[in-house]
């Protein structure tokens, strides 16, 4: 190895994370569908497009369903692109909820993607994608 | 402050504080060892506390300067309930005072204008405009100079503690005044001024002038 | 044990969607954070969350989550439900260090 790339390498190891970031987002978003097709759609993710704590986050998703027995969504999935682990939160409902609608808080620990994924009981996968601004991430103390 | 922000102050079924208020809310009639609880002498908060943190810090004659809500909270534990007073930041001090400060909401701020305080006030006032620490800022500096700029993406307020004891996004938790105080301090690369001491007295006296006549939000959420 | 805040409505007309919000106090400490003497704090999360709703002619989960480090300190759910009977709704947490605590609110459905 010359010097040069000697030096290249220190270059990568020192701007690496404290935790690597486990797998990517396309790739956990696989992992829960099963390698099914995902379409955008019939989700709405709603989040603050600037966030200026990522400590507590208020996210809402509501997925396009009448909820019957016949068609209703079973399960939501939330995933992150760019906190150290890709998953967010699953959630499993069906027609008892009458509303397909979640809200909680999230962490961001900075500027990244975040992706919304319902299964409806045919089978179907739908997705809707926010991109979001974090000032202030989480994680970090007084 | 954010609308997210804002919105998860004014909904009581959302705000986080809320889960130490039930708490403090529970410890307010909880007997200590002899047998008195807060209750016991106070009866019920809502009628007996409304307004008292609003006046807050308010001339102790026994210590002769003024005093925080939670060193009077501290000192009923000792005198009235034979217990050991709680540490800074103790999760129960911080629930008792969150109920406190609950009874006082939407109430203006009002300061005792007792002649004992005033010392207190104008060494309070000297302190807020002293330049401190490494990076040599004063209070005055950011909360004077430069409200509604942005420091490292946050907006900078005014310094009118409103809304304490308060359940900050950063600390994923609730603290004191003293604690946000010590958090500045320290950002300025400053020696904190110690829990409880008398500068830290003086300094609440002096804000909490500054805030007389705004209306109570405690307990409070803020980024 | 954590304390937790629930609302319920109440009252509720039959088929009426209600809203169930839940909170609870826990630290979510991600496993990914230093402490104030540098060392990793270890992991301490609620890892499941659901609801039993038994309205006296069923009692099953009618909803329920699994919670990752994203989720933020005292964490909040809401949810929806449709009210099909008076009975009780039963929330259960469950995480690390054996975590487990479970609340329940009553519902009077007309």
């Amino acid at each position: 190895m010359n010097r040069r790339q000697a030096l290249a390498t220190l270059a990568v190891v020192m701007v690496r994370p404290a935790f690597a970031a486990e797998g990517d987002l396309a790739g956990a978003i696989r992992t829960w569908t099963g390698g099914a097709a995902t379409k955008e759609g019939r989700v709405k993710l709603d989040i603050a497009e600037l966030v200026d704590n990522g400590n507590a986050v208020p996210i809402t998703v509501t997925v396009d369903s009448p909820m019957t027995a016949a068609n209703h969504v079973t399960a939501i999935a939330l995933f992150n692109e760019k906190n150290p682990q890709r998953d967010i939160a699953r959630f499993q409902l069906g027609p008892r909820a009458g509303k397909a609608q979640v809200s909680t808080r999230i962490r961001l620990a900075t500027t990244q993607r975040l992706v919304a994924v319902a299964k409806m009981n045919d089978g179907s996968f739908w997705t809707h994608n926010v991109d979001v601004i974090v000032t202030l991430a989480a994680c970090i103390e007084d | 402050m954010s609308p997210a922000t804002q919105a998860m102050q004014k909904d009581d079924t959302q705000n986080p504080a809320m889960l130490w208020v039930k708490d403090g809310e529970a410890l307010w009639s909880k007997p200590a060892a002899n047998g008195k609880s807060c209750a016991s002498c106070h009866n019920d908060a809502p009628k007996s506390m409304k307004g008292i943190a609003a006046t807050y810090p308010a001339f102790d004659t026994q210590s002769r300067r003024p005093i925080h809500l939670s060193e009077r909270i501290n000192l009923c534990r000792k005198n009235k309930q034979d217990a050991s007073p709680l540490p800074p930041e103790h999760q129960d001090l911080l629930s008792m005072e969150s109920y406190v400060a609950l009874q006082s909401r939407g109430m203006s701020i009002a300061p005792h204008r007792d002649k004992r305080m005033s010392e207190f006030f104008t060494r309070g006032e000297k302190h807020y405009k002293q330049r401190i620490g490494q990076l040599d800022l004063s209070c005055a500096q950011c909360h004077d100079d430069n409200p509604g700029k942005r420091l490292a993406g946050t907006p900078i307020p005014q310094a009118h503690p409103t809304g304490y004891p308060i359940y900050r996004l950063e600390w994923q938790g609730m603290g004191s005044l003293q604690r946000r105080i010590r958090n500045c301090m320290s950002g300025v690369r400053a020696e904190p001024f110690a829990f409880n001491s008398t500068e830290m007295a003086e300094l609440e006296t002096y804000l909490a002038s500054r805030a007389a006549g705004m209306a109570m939000d405690a307990p409070a959420v803020r980024p | 044990m954590a304390r937790a805040l629930i609302t319920v409505p109440p009252n509720a007309k039959r088929g009426e969607v209600i809203e169930v919000r839940v909170l609870i106090q826990h630290p979510m400490e991600t496993g990914y954070r230093p402490g104030s003497d540098g060392r990793i704090l270890p992991r301490d999360l609620i890892r499941k969350f659901s609801c039993r709703y038994d309205d006296g002619k069923s009692n099953e989960i009618v909803f329920s989550a699994e919670l990752y480090a994203a989720i933020a300190a005292n964490p909040l759910i809401s949810f929806h439900t449709v009210a099909t009977g008076s009975g009780t709704l039963t929330f259960l947490w469950e995480g690390d260090n054996g975590f487990m605590q479970s609340e329940m609110a009553a519902i009077k459905v007309s």
